[in-house]
């Protein structure tokens, strides 16, 4: 043993740390690692952290800020306008996104239907959310026209109306137009990926019910729904998520108008910040969005662990 | 991936067809035709001339009867448009790339290496994933300002995989799992080192994952609003999105020709990528949300 004990030593310390340290996994890893954490920390964590400093600043676009503490949140809520936008990321956030999840299911559990041409049906309803969501919004802002509104010339000729309809003039039908196009830029994603839910459910279940005589409700309340509340819960979270941060369309269509009626606490942020030079100030209005979005996903996830645990999951 | 194989529920075939039509195909139409006419009206108002765009008295506002392509001519010959296209093109694509690689890297770290921590770090940058970019877009620009980035491309290139490196990573880990570990151990005692392993075994067998990512990442990226409203400013640098919104509207005068000729042909080019590749993308949109 001793002699070949020897050169095996003489080798080893030859090999120089270098071809050592890429055996080692946990170097390897960390330099595989490397690119995606280095752009993730430099444009991802620290903006985070920044955001927070900033939120507390009065920084102006073009000159360094002080720190003021909680004074920009004090003003704000004494903001008439900033409360107005959090009343209008609430109303858009709850009605697009019932909406979205109501239609979203019904053509979830149409599609999967025995059907002709099933994958280009798949392929044709998923593309709302593929084409560009400001381009597509320039197309309903110009549906929402207010003197070549295709909407109130079909509901003029066929009687229902008599005046054009005002869309994006009056502060409720504001609200209302641009959450309609918000339920049909998000009803796609709901509905793709809950039908890829459906089909994870196995069909024995559905027979086995039927055998049983159970009716269409009775096997949608008690087999489709149980089934599907993991991945709704995952869904609407992100649905959720993304409406209640939603930038894009109302930009597009209103800016934010008429009177602030539609700004959400985004556009606000985007309009104090960006066009007024009030970084610190957007910064917080910014902020202000955190906790609900924290309490939405927490929200998901106890809901998730919960309905886990009623059917009896390990983890 | 065949996770949206047909499966349907047995027994419908009992069904006969005018019950099936009122109960499924009338729905389903209604629905396709709500989703589909914003295009369809995109579209139409592209290739009509002013003259019947504005007139419904005359003409029928749902037909064309001289198709013209002015508004498109005017688009492209007119206005910057065809740099707004060619910056889209460019901050995509070198985007996309970057964060395939870095994802990959991740990725493949994350669930094959299984470093100390590595659990850990995987979770860390699935939350990546949830920070929405209307909160990072003003400390973004305070940065990309601080770095001489802004109103270029770079600075679009160097901060969209920040949305796109969360979603890539955690795509790629479920496709890397899914490969025998055995591949790996048996080219790891005939010599072969992790990055051969990486190239030449795992990369070729996940290749529809990579797919998926990347054709994800791209339309994401063409999507993509609210750092490209803020980091450019001149107009040559913009991308079509932001330059459609901003410089086809001049004070109250909305060229409505134009900018519906911009997002129809803005549109086109990810429409065409993802019909090819549809099924890579709807699974990588599934499977996102399913992990």
């Amino acid at each position: 043993m001793a002699v070949i004990a020897e050169p095996v030593a003489a080798q080893l310390k030859r090999a120089s740390l270098w071809t050592r340290a890429f055996e080692s996994r946990n170097f390897l890893g960390a330099m595989f690692m490397v690119p995606a954490i280095a752009i993730l920390i430099l444009f991802l964590a620290y903006p985070l952290a920044l955001g927070f400093w900033l939120g507390m600043t009065d920084t102006k676009i073009g000159g360094a800020g002080r720190y003021i503490g909680f004074q920009n949140f004090v003003s704000l809520s004494k903001d008439s306008v900033f409360w107005l936008s959090v009343f209008n990321t609430i109303f858009y956030t709850v009605f697009a996104s019932i909406v979205k999840f109501a239609i979203g299911l019904y053509l979830a559990l149409l599609l999967n239907e025995r059907l002709p041409f099933k994958s280009m049906i798949r392929a044709i309803v998923l593309l709302p959310f593929v084409v560009p969501t400001v381009l597509s919004a320039i197309a309903f802002w110009w549906i929402y026209d207010s003197q070549f509104s295709i909407i109130s010339w079909v509901l003029i000729k066929a009687g229902l109306i008599t005046r054009y309809i005002d869309f994006l003039g009056d502060p409720w039908n504001a609200r209302w137009s641009v959450v309609a196009a918000n339920i049909w830029r998000g009803v796609p994603f709901v509905a793709i990926t809950l039908l890829a839910g459906l089909q994870t459910i196995s069909p024995s279940l559905y027979e086995a019910a039927n055998l049983d005589g159970a009716t269409n409700m009775q096997r949608f309340r008690h087999i489709t729904l149980p089934m599907l509340s993991p991945i709704i819960a995952v869904v609407m979270t992100f649905s959720v998520l993304m409406t209640f941060t939603d930038f894009q369309l109302i930009y597009t269509i209103t800016r934010g108008g008429p009177i602030n009626a539609t700004h959400l606490m985004a556009t606000l942020s985007f309009q104090r910040a960006i066009t007024g030079g009030n970084l610190g100030e957007g910064a917080a209005i910014s902020n202000a969005m955190i906790p609900f979005l924290v309490a939405a996903i927490l929200l998901s996830f106890f809901g998730l662990q919960r309905s886990r645990w009623q059917q009896g999951g390990r983890d | 991936m065949t996770t949206m194989d047909d499966q349907s529920v047995g027994m419908d075939y009992l069904e006969s067809f005018p019950r099936k039509f009122l109960r499924v195909y009338l729905p389903l139409g209604l629905i396709i035709f709500f989703l589909l006419f914003p295009f369809y009206w995109m579209a139409v108002a592209t290739f009509k001339p002013d003259a019947e765009m504005y007139d419904y008295e005359k003409y029928n506002p749902f037909w064309i009867v001289h198709p013209t392509l002015e508004h498109i001519s005017k688009l492209f010959f007119d206005t910057d448009y065809p740099l707004w296209m060619w910056n889209t093109v460019i901050v995509s694509v070198s985007s996309t790339f970057i964060s395939l690689f870095a994802s990959v890297c991740a990725a493949y770290a994350i669930e094959r290496l299984r470093y100390k921590g590595s659990r850990y770090v995987g979770l860390a940058i699935f939350l990546g994933y949830l920070v929405p970019p209307s909160i990072l877009f003003i400390p973004l620009a305070a940065i990309v300002f601080q770095l001489g980035l802004f109103d270029g491309n770079l600075a679009l290139i160097l901060t969209y995989p920040t949305f796109l490196i969360p979603f890539c990573t955690w795509l790629l880990m479920g496709y890397f799992r899914t490969i025998p570990y055995e591949l790996e151990e048996c080219a790891l005692i005939d010599g072969a080192t992790r990055l051969q392993i990486l190239l030449k075994i795992t990369l070729p067998l996940s290749l529809p994952g990579v797919i998926s990512a990347g054709i994800f990442a791209f339309t994401l990226s063409w999507n993509e609003f609210i750092y490209a409203l803020t980091f450019i400013s001149s107009s040559e640098n913009k991308t079509i999105p932001v330059g459609a919104i901003t410089e086809l509207v001049n004070g109250d005068v909305y060229h409505w020709g134009a900018l519906m000729a911009a997002a129809l042909t803005g549109s086109v080019p990810v429409v065409i990528l993802y019909s090819f590749f549809v099924e890579y993308y709807v699974s990588a949109m599934t499977g996102a949300v399913k992990e």
